[in-house]
């Protein structure tokens, strides 16, 4: 064998090799995803989505908690964006250079690394207790909105830098001052990238369970949230709650909850890249 | 960026309206309860309470109950602060909950509203064991068997030379808490090498798939995997007893029943809904706790009960 048929020889075993490490991921996923949709499919009407809580699995349904969850999802969102990309802005375009910044920048990614649960104990203490929150969906949501802020903060960042310096050159040619420049211009083009980070951001926070239990959302709630103020349940405190049961029944129940609540992640996820895709045609420079 | 931003407001307000629709639908009949009952505390009671809940709210629709699973601990944490009406505990509270109670001039309750027993399982493969005394249990799971005690044989004799594969709750739950406390003696804990699971699912597929298999956790769990486990007796002294409906509820298969308690802040005085549903919880409690899979108390005892708790209110 020459040393050409080799190295061909080489490349080929490592695009094997690169194949197979992509479909362990995805054999396993689907595994996960057939088993979940074969027990749970056939559980799923409109009983299930629409009935409370009940000690008896046929009859029990997540109607508090597919609303608690979409709650805490919209306040999550409401304020971790403004905040994140807020912070983005200014660590990427104004404190660039300053020993703060760098400070800050460490602490940014050191706080993505804390365990969920520590950001529960944070939450309990200072929305619950201190600004007197409760265990309300405003102070399930600002606890959450604290957790996945370093996602936003940093895909601002990257957001940004990926805007070409010639794009912020011509604005400033053109006589626009930094703020402008900002809004105008590096906002929109870094739009998508943005969008991108909240969509990874959000649902993680729809997925956490811990923290939520640390500041006391409830398992057992019969009546839907009518204002931020509100107690509640979501969805994985129920399904957590339903796969302790010794009953066969609610583990069923539990897989057709987890369907939901990917249902509702990936319906989101399709809502953000939707307008991250339109707003991308925009862009023609 | 207006017109985005438009639309996904109006997507937000849509979903908000959708989600908050459930809220009013039983607003229609009239009933003179109202206002809201906090609850926190066990998961293990937490079946319990919640069935209690989802019946009383058929009587009194108007009454908000509300229900976590902060675990027995937790649950007493608010209690004391005044935070929760009513604690769940899967044990009785402790001098140092009771203390904090007492500085935030908290008053309260404790009533027994069930009992929990924990089965001890082997493989149905296993044809040496016929029985437990609780000194076997204890020779095998004490601390000090870690590492020396592997095998059946060393627990008594005639026992195959086989080894001994233990499994048990974590050291995070009440359940463990309990066993460790009834076998062991207090504060000595159990030997750390066996397999801990909180999924007591887990705990059921470790030993139905293992011959030398050994383990514990609730009655309600082997009610449910009665083909996968054999159950086996303990003998505390009197000859070995199985645990059933019978034998916790009276007591008999000691020393692994234990009862399960909600307890009641004073305010319930003043709050009629709270006295309410109490009384009510107490009333159904029998029928309702076999539902969910544990052990009511004799009636004689539910009266009991209620006499003490009315009593605490007249005072």
């Amino acid at each position: 064998m020459t040393r050409g048929q080799i190295n061909r020889l080489k490349d080929q075993a490592f695009a094997y090799f690169g194949i197979f490490c992509t479909l362990i991921g995805l054999v396993i996923l689907a595994f996960f995803i057939g088993n979940i949709f074969y027990d749970g499919m056939t559980r799923i009407d409109w009983d299930f989505l629409t009935n409370l809580p009940s000690r008896k699995a046929e009859k029990a349904g997540i109607l508090t908690a597919w609303a608690g969850s979409i709650w805490i999802v919209i306040f999550t969102f409401l304020i971790v964006v403004p905040l994140g990309v807020a912070a983005g802005i200014y660590l990427e375009e104004y404190g660039k250079k300053s020993k703060i910044a760098e400070l800050l920048e460490v602490n940014i990614s050191n706080l993505a690394g804390v365990p969920s649960v520590i950001y529960g104990l944070l939450g309990l203490e200072i929305f619950g207790r201190l600004f007197g929150m409760g265990n309300s969906i405003l102070a399930g949501s600002a606890t959450l909105a604290l957790l996945v802020l370093p996602i936003v903060i940093v895909a601002t960042r990257e957001a940004l830098k990926a805007v070409p310096p010639s794009i912020r050159a011509a604005s400033f040619g053109l006589g626009a001052t930094k703020w402008q420049t900002i809004w105008y211009q590096v906002l929109p083009a870094s739009f998508g990238g943005i969008l991108t980070g909240v969509i990874l951001a959000i649902s993680r926070a729809v997925g956490e369970t811990a923290p939520l239990i640390v500041i006391g959302a409830l398992a057992y709630v019969p009546f839907t949230p009518s204002s931020p103020m509100d107690e509640f349940t979501v969805l994985p405190i129920q399904i957590f709650n339903w796969i302790s049961r010794p009953q066969h029944e609610f583990s069923i129940n539990a897989a057709a909850a987890i369907i939901v609540l990917l249902l509702i992640t990936f319906v989101m996820n399709g809502i953000a890249v939707y307008f991250r895709n339109k707003w991308q045609k925009k862009i023609n420079w | 960026m207006k017109k985005t931003m438009k639309t996904l407001l109006f997507a937000t307000a849509t979903i908000l309206l959708v989600s908050c629709g459930g809220s009013s639908e039983e607003a229609a009949t009239t009933n003179e309860l109202s206002g809201s009952i906090k609850i926190d505390g066990s998961s293990t009671v937490y079946p319990i309470t919640e069935a209690i809940a989802e019946e009383f709210r058929a009587v009194e629709p108007k009454v908000k109950v509300t229900i976590g699973v902060s675990g027995t601990g937790g649950g007493f944490k608010k209690f004391g602060r005044g935070e929760t009406d009513i604690s769940d505990a899967s044990r009785p509270i402790k001098d140092k909950e009771a203390k904090i109670c007492a500085e935030n001039n908290i008053t309260y309750v404790g009533l027994t509203v069930a009992y929990d027993g924990l089965a001890v399982l082997v493989n149905p493969e296993n044809t040496w064991v016929d029985y437990f005394t609780v000194e076997e249990l204890n020779t095998i799971w004490n601390p000090s068997a870690q590492n020396t005690i592997m095998y059946w044989d060393q627990v008594r004799e005639g026992w195959p030379h086989e080894e001994l594969h233990l499994f048990g709750p974590g050291t995070a739950s009440g359940t463990y808490d309990y066993f460790s406390e009834a076998i062991c003696g207090k504060k000595v804990g159990t030997r750390g090498d066996y397999t801990a699971s909180e999924d007591d699912h887990v705990l059921v597929q470790g030993i139905a798939g293992d011959k030398n298999g050994l383990g514990f956790f609730g009655l309600a769990y082997y009610e449910e995997n009665k083909d996968k486990l054999r159950l086996v007796g303990v003998d505390n002294g009197n000859g070995a007893i199985a645990p059933t409906m019978e034998t916790v509820g009276n007591g008999t298969y000691a020393p692994l029943s234990r009862p399960i308690f909600i307890y009641v802040n004073s305010n319930a005085k003043t709050r009629t809904e709270v006295s309410t549903f109490v009384s009510f919880y107490l009333d159904n409690a029998a029928e309702l706790v076999k539902d969910v899979g544990y052990i009511p108390l004799p009636s004689t005892e539910y009266d009991a009960e209620k006499e003490k708790f009315n009593n605490f209110l007249n005072n």
